[in-house]
């Protein structure tokens, strides 16, 4: 666990490394799953990157916005290659954004072109296991199970490879033909569903928790919000489909039914 | 599968759903603790964020002794860093600027040397050469790198007022607004 690579005078996280590796093999699922759902792939392609880039800079930018008067003391900062300054849920926001402003002026259908994310997604949700199985991140609570590992100076739940499991299992879903509800867009909330939900239930073995209020896991609130909200739209969806009720450009070329 | 099957599997998925939010909220109500509201995330002492810094006592270059426990209530910065580390010796102006610009707010810079992979007779020349006032600490026997299981030089501990690492950054150089960003944060943080 936790190597770095050293590259003359830098030293790499491995970690990093994984994510960009998993970033580089779910974009090929997504071209292809595109393909097979009759969107433009490599239309689809270029918004995933603009969107990416533009997270970046969003995230480096909200960052900035946290500390004006030190980048402002030093503007060329911003271009720092320093991945600790950066703002997440600001890089995430803007990634978002870009990426529905892309694909409505784009013309993309919506629910289809979700469902060309999913496989993408989930292998990457795999990677971020990966990562921190090497960086040791989103460790587990102690315990005295016989298939605890020693981590952080106590024996612990291996929670990154209860994480990575879950991941690979949500993948293997998601790919296969196992039963799906059914109609455009639903391949892609059930990953967030199931994702969300894993999350609820692997919460609880974490070691690393914000607490609310209560005793309330933060993570696992919210990842039990976000999976009522994917559960919600999956029925709303599914009515829509049923009923006939979805306009075209939102079927995309086909049905998504496997 | 065919459409007059749809109401069916509709109704299927619906009770799947269902009864799977239904699960997840009695998972989230069975696994509260209530205890730990406010609580640090780790007492036992670690290298990583998050947890309380590995205390140390070690020499300095002037001939007294610094306890890092002893420095609780302040913001701590660990630099590890050796003479001979390109990276180590381009960060230090920014360690130094800063040190300057924040010691009255409360903030501390330990520029750890890990002096049994270096010599100590290049030290003092060293921090001639870059003017450094903040204390340097000789981690002569290796066992403070150990206790913070150093991966590469340089490596830098943010530590905030109650002990608790903050942000580790592995290599370098860090420029000076990083360094800054890494204290207001510190600094914003309520005691």
């Amino acid at each position: 666990m936790f190597p770095y690579l050293r590259l003359g005078p830098f030293i790499l996280p491995m970690a990093s490394l994984v994510l960009l590796a998993g970033l580089w093999l779910g974009l090929p699922l997504i071209e292809r799953e595109a393909a097979r759902l009759k969107i433009n792939a490599s239309m689809l392609s270029n918004i995933i990157f603009y969107s990416l880039l533009a997270g970046l800079v969003g995230a480096r930018l909200g960052y900035a916005l946290e500390f004006p008067n030190v980048y402002l003391a030093k503007p060329l900062s911003l271009l720092a290659l320093t991945p600790t300054t950066l703002s997440p849920s600001m890089g995430f926001s803007v990634s978002l954004i870009t990426f529905v402003i892309f694909i409505q002026r784009k013309g993309l259908p919506l629910r289809p072109t979700l469902d060309a994310l999913a496989p993408g997604l989930a292998l990457f949700m795999v990677f971020v296991g990966f990562a921190h199985i090497l960086s040791g991140d989103a460790f587990g609570a102690p315990t005295n199970v016989p298939w605890a590992i020693r981590l952080w100076n106590e024996y612990r739940h291996p929670s990154q490879f209860y994480e990575t499991f879950l991941a690979l299992t949500i993948l293997l879903v998601i790919r296969e033909r196992f039963p799906k509800p059914e109609g455009a867009g639903l391949n892609f909330l059930l990953t967030i569903a199931l994702s969300s939900a894993s999350r609820v239930f692997l919460e609880s073995f974490r070691g690393d928790d914000i607490f609310w209020p209560g005793g309330f896991r933060e993570a696992q609130v919210i990842a039990l919000v976000i999976m009522a909200i994917s559960f919600y739209w999956i029925r709303k969806w599914m009515n829509t489909y049923s009923t006939g009720n979805i306009k075209s450009h939102e079927r995309g070329g086909i049905h998504v039914k496997r | 599968m065919t459409e007059s099957n749809l109401p069916f599997r509709k109704r299927r998925w619906e009770i799947l759903m269902l009864v799977s939010l239904a699960a997840g909220i009695l998972w989230t109500l069975v696994s509260r603790v209530p205890s730990a509201v406010d609580a640090p995330l780790s007492t036992s002492p670690s290298p990583r964020e998050g947890f309380l810094a590995p205390d140390f006592t070690l020499d300095t270059l002037d001939g007294t002794k610094v306890t890092l426990s002893k420095l609780r209530g302040k913001i701590v910065l660990i630099n590890l860093w050796a003479t001979w580390c390109p990276p180590c010796r381009a960060e230090m102006p920014a360690l130094e600027n800063a040190y300057k610009q924040y010691k009255d707010s409360g903030v501390v810079v330990l520029g750890l040397n890990v002096t049994n992979q270096d010599s100590e007779k290049d030290i003092p020349p060293f921090v001639d050469e870059f003017g450094l006032t903040f204390p340097i600490l000789l981690d002569r026997d290796g066992s403070v790198s150990a206790l913070y299981q150093l991966k590469g030089l340089p490596t830098t501990y943010f530590v905030n007022r109650e002990g608790i690492i903050r942000t580790v950054v592995v290599g370098g150089p860090m420029n000076e607004t990083f360094i800054r960003s890494k204290i207001e944060a510190l600094l914003q943080e309520i005691p």
